[in-house]
């Protein structure tokens, strides 16, 4: 699939407007008065929220890529990651500013008391090792580091979804979606089955060049 | 036995004002509302006090209709008039955890509407005399109905300030004849997936019915409440329609929503979150805001609503501030371990 520098440019251009719509969206809510008698609790949980669907959409540009080789994916692999950091510092700001009231001694001693709140530290530091290290400074010095490095997407995605789970109360509903997600994406990143989707894509394609 | 509720801030008995007094203000300020209609008022019109003029009209049984009538209003107000604000009521009924209806705070109120509540009887049974199927307004009716403000303080840290109509559980309970073996009272929510969705979720952990339980002097206790009504008006089915219990120095979940069946036991029951999680969740779950929930630092609470930027942060207090009535309940007991 061929496109023009300019296509790209604009699907850069259109990726970030998508990947800001929620954050907007969810403000508006809480500007109408919409988001119910505890605003800052509504920002955190759908934030939270998002933070995982950022990270899915960053952990299925791969797989896609394979799929159809076009070269827009590989493209927006360094935004929506750095995205997935913006709306996890987000969460994090929503708990200290809106749960704590800024009490940062509490969120001091929140952080070493409560398991589920640790694993979604450990989830965030994760995350900014990879953001400080996306730039090509770090990819030149770190060489063949880097790609080992950034395998450390992988255990966020597993930290973000315990601290998920740890955060429920009766339902798992919910969560096993997010969980099933999760899962078949690294499904779709293990070998035997990787190999498979350049070959899936030549059969869609003879497929489509049947007559109709 | 005479229990006698006092609070610091209580008035003495000369500073009453006379029931036909109190009573023709009411009318007087019901007939401004009636415009004209005078004392010919309907049952509707009585039914909601002036003060919860913003708060839509319910649709009461004739029985509610007629009890709501002759209620004693403002029978329990808070202590802290600048603190202990009414919450909206639009806030108090479409903010929820009614995990029968989903577990986000607003599916009760989205889901809860198709929930028949006429009629509705509950069953009373166990270590009592005199127990059976009751229809639910031959269980309330006996007793006038009274109007509390209690401040009602959830688990998750957020609390809110909130007018229940209901009887003392105590004249339920003593009609009922305890045997000498009773010892805690029982109770169990409706289960009915068809209408309640949550029920039918495969991934509840819930082993339904809801269940919940108290000791017997914390369920005679004169502070401990079954509700039938809020705000002037009915029960909203979404906050535990037609009848509810309320433990006002207890966290909300000990506050079981739609009951069916009050039992009276020997053994001390297990309620349903305690089932789950019994290192987060205690038979007790007295207000303590010196023991932590696993999740949820208790010595603080966000009273709502609030806002961005006045997240409206209190301290949490001591059985949510109902300690001079409660706490002898629990004398001797060590309140950490006995959570």
């Amino acid at each position: 699939m061929a496109s023009s520098r300019s296509t790209l440019t604009l699907w850069r251009v259109a990726v970030f407007c998508l990947a800001l719509t929620p954050l907007l969206y969810w403000s508006y809510q809480v500007a109408l008065n919409a988001a119910g008698p505890e605003p800052g609790r509504y920002l955190l949980l759908n934030i939270g929220q998002g933070t995982l669907w950022m990270l899915f959409a960053t952990l299925s540009l791969t797989p896609l890529s394979k799929l159809t080789r076009w070269k827009g994916f590989a493209l927006i692999r360094r935004q929506l990651g750095l995205w997935t950091l913006a709306y996890a510092v987000a969460h994090l700001l929503c708990y200290a500013l809106f749960i704590l009231g800024l009490d940062l001694s509490r969120l001091g001693s929140e952080i070493v008391r409560r398991p589920y709140i640790i694993v979604g530290m450990l989830a965030l530091l994760g995350l900014v090792a990879l953001g400080v290290t996306s730039n090509r400074a770090s990819m030149r010095k770190l060489g063949k580091r880097w790609k080992t490095l950034h395998k450390v997407v992988y255990l966020v995605l597993a930290l973000g979804l315990l601290h998920f789970f740890w955060v429920v109360r009766a339902d798992l509903g919910e969560w096993s979606l997010y969980a099933a997600i999760g899962a078949g994406l690294m499904l779709l990143r293990l070998p035997p089955v990787s190999r498979q989707l350049p070959r899936l894509r030549q059969q869609i394609k003879r497929e489509h060049r049947q007559p109709g | 036995m005479l229990i006698k509720i006092t609070r610091p801030g209580d008035l003495r008995e000369s500073n009453v004002t006379p029931e036909s007094v109190y009573l023709s203000r009411r009318r007087f300020l019901g007939g401004l509302a009636g415009v004209g209609a005078g004392l010919a008022l309907s049952g509707r019109a009585l039914a909601a006090p002036a003060d919860y003029a913003d708060v839509p009209a319910g649709d009461p049984p004739a029985w509610l209709a007629g009890e709501i009538e002759r209620a004693k209003w403002d029978a329990v107000v808070p202590q802290d008039p600048k603190l202990d604000k009414l919450t909206p009521y639009q806030d108090a009924s479409a903010y929820n955890n009614f995990y029968e209806f989903g577990t986000g705070k607003g599916d009760p109120s989205k889901r809860a509407g198709s929930l028949t509540t006429q009629p509705w009887s509950v069953v009373i049974d166990g270590e009592v005399d005199n127990g059976g199927r009751v229809a639910l307004e031959d269980l309330i009716t006996p007793s006038r109905l009274e109007e509390r403000i209690y401040r009602l303080r959830c688990v998750e840290a957020w609390s809110m300030v909130i007018p229940w109509l209901g009887i003392p559980l105590g004249d339920v309970i003593a009609r009922a004849k305890p045997t000498a073996k009773a010892k805690y009272v029982r109770f169990e929510t409706l289960v009915r997936p068809q209408e309640m969705p949550g029920q039918d979720s495969a991934f509840a952990l819930i082993d339904w019915p809801y269940t919940e339980g108290l000791r017997l002097d914390e369920a005679m206790h004169p502070l401990t409440l079954l509700g039938v009504g809020m705000y002037g008006r009915e029960l909203p089915n979404q906050n535990g329609a037609p009848l509810r219990l309320v433990v006002p120095w207890k966290y909300g979940f000990k506050s079981i929503k739609s009951i069916v069946r009050i039992s009276l036991v020997s053994e001390q029951p297990v309620n349903s979150w305690q089932a789950i999680a019994p290192d987060e969740y205690g038979f007790y779950a007295n207000v303590n805001p010196q023991v932590d929930h696993p999740r949820w630092s208790q010595a603080t609470e966000r009273r709502l609503p609030n806002s961005l930027f006045n997240p409206n942060i209190i301290d949490t207090r001591m059985f949510n501030g109902y300690a001079d009535q409660v706490a002898s309940l629990y004398s001797g007991m060590d309140l950490r371990k006995q959570f």
